[in-house]
């Protein structure tokens, strides 16, 4: 039987008149189907889900709200519209004609490139997929479900530009996106983060406010590239990001709220009171906060890198708003300081611009990152209470790099072996806070009713109420 | 180096090309006399092929050794009755004094390194003629024999000097320019010669070399003649190699008309052959016709066609062409090889080929289309051969495909109408040996029995992509929806990569195990000789080339590397 894959799939990149992508397509959505039901959210085939599907670009097209069986889901693919007469705005090509197919010369590194960020698409949603399970409102789950089938728009789009852009060698690499698994010791997903199991909740928001967060940086310079579908499939999915990373600020931000609202109705900060009163102290906030910023600073690379510095000068790998920055866009001779451990002290050196661009990108996300946990901040000075999160030091608990030999703690600095070890439980999340966490996961399933652990929103989906049924289990 | 590289950009102005005719032989005189040919070496010093330099002492440059290739050449088909050629000196008391020296100072790195290749595949032939056509070669050494002028004689089959008391053979690149004796000599005298190694050592580091006696009792030289008794020693050499060769009596040559090219822009076009050149993108596509109406297939009508005759037109149009390109385009570095038109009238030759392989002047043919596709082997430019619709990669064109670093063929399976075929035949097995004495299929399976025999099997049979693949013919067999772009992509990224690693790379990817003294040639020497050409202690401004003639001593780094 032949499908419409035009039909089927949403989409402006012209599919109904591109045979190579049809075919390529033909082969590779069912294996992403039968993908999605062995690792897509456990035991939500038959749910209706009150979900956003992409139809079109523009701004209605995109925020297109209705039930949905998520197996039916149209994933689509969808590139931001063309910039007429595009140039390749920074690195030795500055100035020419942005590439609509392949440099030759490029292949190799733009492929990994995509395959590396469409990697982490599926990773997620293997990640996530029990968290259904303990959904604590049909709000949240159906958050999650929106996040979850998002990723894997994204996976299509990444999956889009090997299939249209890179031959038999790119339909291979999108059957092994498939194929890889998140944590399977055999087969694991590329990026060490990617890896990591997500057993709650908390660990979800923190996980969509901070790792998200670095997929919009990762997404927003390669929507500078110099291949202009990749620049452009990047900027649409950048719209989409924006959503997860919502999910993530808000569902942390609900979390402080409902502890901060116990925390006054029982008058005490004693963590064991406000456990016993099953909700999650600040200071446990605080070290799930301290993990997933540290896990998320590793994804960035390596501090001083020659493969940052190739993908910049090849025009491959942009800047965070490239267009915006007052410099050459070719960096010679530029430097940027990046950090080093010597003689037991965190000292700043200037490293190569070029080979500093992964740290540069960090830094730009640290801003951003910190914004946020300002904005949680004031939720608990609303309520008169004298704690603040902090972002710890950029340094703090790194497992790439140069800096990952040393021990350094949130406020950088550089501490010994037992120094370290007395002080791990205070810094990041212990067993004993995982298992407190995971005991009060626990399914919510009425609307209008969430777990005790956290606050509703103040406001619904799509101008729907809190109370919407948001999800509908067949 | 005194001149730099040419820059990127249009066609180069001065196009060298290598035809040439006994009339207008400024270097060399031709005699027949019966069944030997005399190839005079007289060397016009101030014609040499480029201005800065005069080709003083029967020293040579690419000229003179278009010329002699062209006079070898045209022993081979134009005068079929010689079975001997006699190599001398019109001039006296010298025999050849080599390369000249102030030529190499004056060129580029590419040029030499092009025109010792040339050098090479010209001597290379010498004794290619020697082994399968019968045509012998005595080296009648009337005079200093030095350097290029000794290697030259150690591609013939003998050597002979006159002891004059002062005539010698040498080979003093060494001592005397710091580079070595790099177009075969070094290799020949052990692996042909089997001269001991270590009077090889002394006999390289001698600026004045060897004269008759102990060149002889070195087997330097196999045997040698007072002034008077010389022309008889000559004679008496001959008349026995003569002997020993199965070179016909009483045939007729077919002539061997200049060839049939015109030159624009756009490339080189021939009758059978033609090559369009991107210098943007880098690359020459060289597409090889079939014939393109019927080959006669007895012996007397193939004479009649004479050089008309499709084998004998391809291997002489594809040999100008990879030896124009060569010279002239350094900077295409990929050849992309096809072909067109009906494979069976390409199988119809092979047909011929092997029924009359006995009769001289397709074994000439032969020969030819073996040099040829030799010189493919040899050349440093990335090649890819793309199987397309209308292609005829059968027998002898299939050799193309596989002297290729890679192939790329269509596959259509839907279309078997139109799907491209590849056809092996007999020719594919053993006719046409690279210059390590083995098939180019042999070569590509490490002569393992289970590949070789299924292609054996397979012969005569049009191979789909599909069953070319499966029988490791091809490397890659994109369908229709990704030909364009796996091709395109391809080709650029080979033009991105390094030029001398690619160099480098394929040579040593196409000659795997097994070397013979002509892979020794271009691989051993040529490749050590090519990096002494670019060190300072060569080329450097106090380097031993660069200031010989001078009065300057040569300074070296005395670091051994």
């Amino acid at each position: 039987m032949t499908i419409d894959y035009s039909e089927k799939i949403p989409n402006n990149v012209g599919l109904a008149d591109n045979r190579t992508l049809q075919r390529a397509l033909e082969h590779w959505q069912p294996e992403f189907q039968s993908w999605w039901a062995d690792m897509g959210p456990e035991g939500s085939t038959n749910f209706d889900v009150y979900l956003r599907t992409a139809t079109s670009v523009d701004p209605k097209g995109w925020a297109h709200f209705d039930y949905v069986k998520m197996p039916d889901y149209r994933w689509g693919i969808f590139l931001a519209p063309a910039e007429a007469e595009r140039k390749v705005n920074f690195g030795a090509h500055k100035g020419e004609a942005a590439w609509q197919d392949v440099p030759g010369e490029y292949r190799s590194n733009l492929r990994r490139l995509i395959v590396t960020q469409g990697d982490t698409e599926p990773a997620s949603v293997e990640q996530q997929r029990h968290l259904g399970l303990t959904a604590p409102s049909l709000y949240d789950l159906r958050n999650l479900f929106q996040v979850n089938v998002e990723e894997g728009r994204h996976l299509w789009a990444m999956v889009y530009l090997l299939h249209a852009y890179f031959g038999r060698d790119g339909r291979e690499e999108a059957e092994a996106l498939l194929q890889r698994r998140s944590g399977d010791a055999d087969n694991p997903r590329i990026l060490g983060a990617f890896n990591e199991k997500t057993p709650d909740w908390l660990s979800f928001f923190m996980f969509t406010y901070f790792t998200d967060r670095d997929g919009k940086y990762q997404l927003a310079s390669l929507a500078e590239s110099g291949f202009d579908p990749l620049a452009r499939t990047c900027r649409f999915m950048l719209t989409e990001e924006a959503h997860h990373m919502f999910v993530g600020e808000s569902g942390v931000g609900r979390v402080i709220q409902r502890t901060c609202e116990a925390m006054n109705q029982l008058r005490t900060d004693d963590p064991a009171k406000l456990r016993a009163a099953g909700v999650i102290d600040l200071p446990t906030i605080q070290r799930y906060l301290n993990f997933h910023f540290s896990v998320t600073m590793d994804l960035f690379g390596a501090d001083v890198s020659s493969n940052a510095a190739t993908f910049y000068t090849t025009g491959l790998k942009g800047r965070f708003d490239e267009a915006k920055l007052g410099d050459d866009h070719l960096l010679a001779g530029a430097t940027y300081p990046v950090l080093e451990v010597r003689d037991g002290r965190l000292v700043t050196v200037e490293a190569p611009a070029l080979n500093a661009l992964n740290e540069k990108l960090r830094d730009d996300y640290i801003k951003d990152a910190a914004a946020g946990v300002e904005r949680w901040n004031r939720i608990i000075d609303k309520a008169g209470i004298p704690f603040r999160l902090r972002v710890p030091h950029k340094a703090f608990h790194r497992k790439i790099g140069p800096l990952s030999a040393a021990n350094i703690d949130p406020e950088g600095n550089v501490v010994d072996a037992a120094t370290w070890a007395r002080h791990e439980r205070e810094w990041l999340p212990s067993a004993e806070d995982r298992a407190f966490v995971a005991s009060l996961m626990g399914r919510v399933a009425e609307p209008g009713r969430f777990a005790n652990w956290i606050a509703p929103p103040a406001r619904g989906i799509n101008n729907q109420p809190v109370d919407f049924a948001y999800v509908r289990f067949g | 180096m005194a001149e730099p590289d040419p820059k990127p950009g249009p066609a180069p102005a001065r196009l060298v090309t290598y035809d040439t005719h006994p009339d207008r032989y400024r270097h060399w005189k031709l005699a027949f006399d019966g069944d030997v040919a005399t190839l005079a070496m007289d060397v016009d010093e101030d014609a040499g092929l480029r201005p800065g330099y005069k080709l003083k002492l029967n020293s040579y440059d690419l000229g003179v050794d278009i010329e002699l290739h062209d006079a070898i050449q045209r022993i081979r088909f134009e005068h079929p009755q010689v079975r001997v050629v006699v190599m001398t000196s019109a001039k006296e008391r010298v025999f050849c004094s080599g390369a000249n020296i102030f030529m190499l100072g004056l060129s580029s790195h590419a040029w030499k390194v092009n025109f010792c290749k040339f050098t090479n595949e010209t001597r290379n032939g010498i004794e290619d003629s020697s082994r399968h056509s019968g045509l012998k070669f005595v080296a009648a050494c009337n005079g200093t024999t030095a350097g290029g002028g000794y290697e030259l004689a150690l591609a013939c089959d003998e050597i002979l000097l006159v002891d004059d008391r002062s005539s010698a053979v040498s080979l003093p690149e060494v001592p005397l320019l710091g580079v070595l004796p790099g177009t075969g000599g070094l290799t020949r005298i052990t692996d042909k010669r089997r001269v001991r190694r270590d009077h090889a050592d002394v006999f390289c580091t001698l600026v004045e070399g060897v004269r008759a006696p102990r060149a002889k009792a070195w087997r330097l030289v196999d045997d040698h003649a007072k002034p008077q008794q010389f022309g008889e020693l000559v004679r008496r050499r001959a008349a026995a190699l003569a002997a020993t060769s199965d070179r016909p009596v009483g045939a007729r040559g077919i002539a061997l008309p200049p060839l049939a090219r015109t030159i624009d822009d756009s490339g080189y076009r021939y009758p059978t052959v033609d090559v369009r050149v991107d210098r943007v993108a880098r690359h020459a596509t060289i597409t090889v016709k079939a014939p393109d109406s019927d080959e006669p297939t007895g012996a007397d009508a193939i004479v009649a066609k004479g050089a008309g005759w499709w084998p004998l037109a391809m291997a002489r149009d594809l040999d100008d062409a990879i030896l124009m390109l060569r010279t002239n385009e350094l900077e295409l570095g990929t050849w992309i090889l096809r072909t067109e038109g009906d494979a069976m009238r390409v199988l119809t030759c092979d047909e011929a080929l092997d029924r009359h392989a006995a009769h001289w002047f397709v074994r000439e043919t032969t020969g030819m289309l073996r040099r040829t596709l030799a010189r493919l082997d040899v050349t440093s430019r990335s090649l890819y051969a793309l199987v397309e619709p209308g292609s005829c990669f059968a027998g002898t064109l299939a050799e193309l495909a596989f002297a290729a670093d890679r192939g790329y063929m269509l596959a259509l399976p839907g279309e078997p109408a139109r799907a491209p075929a590849i056809t092996l035949s007999p020719a594919n097995f053993g006719r046409y040996p690279m210059v390590n004495g083995r098939g180019r299929l042999a070569a590509r399976f490490y002569d393992e029995e289970a590949p070789m025999a299924a292609a054996r099997e397979a012969i005569g049979r049009p191979l789909d992509a599909g069953a070319a693949v499966a029988l490791g013919l091809v490397t890659a067999a994109p369908d229709d929806l990704d030909w364009d772009e796996e091709v395109r992509i391809a080709l650029e990224e080979r033009a991105s990569l390094s030029p001398d690693a690619l160099t480098g790379m394929e040579a040593n990817l196409r000659f795997g195990p097994g070397e013979t003294m002509e892979t020794r040639v271009f691989g051993r020497l040529s490749a050590w000789q090519n990096w002494i050409f670019i060190r300072p202690n060569a080329t450097g401004e106090t380097g031993a080339l660069k200031v010989f003639g001078t009065g300057s001593k040569a300074k070296f780094n005395r670091e051994r590397v």
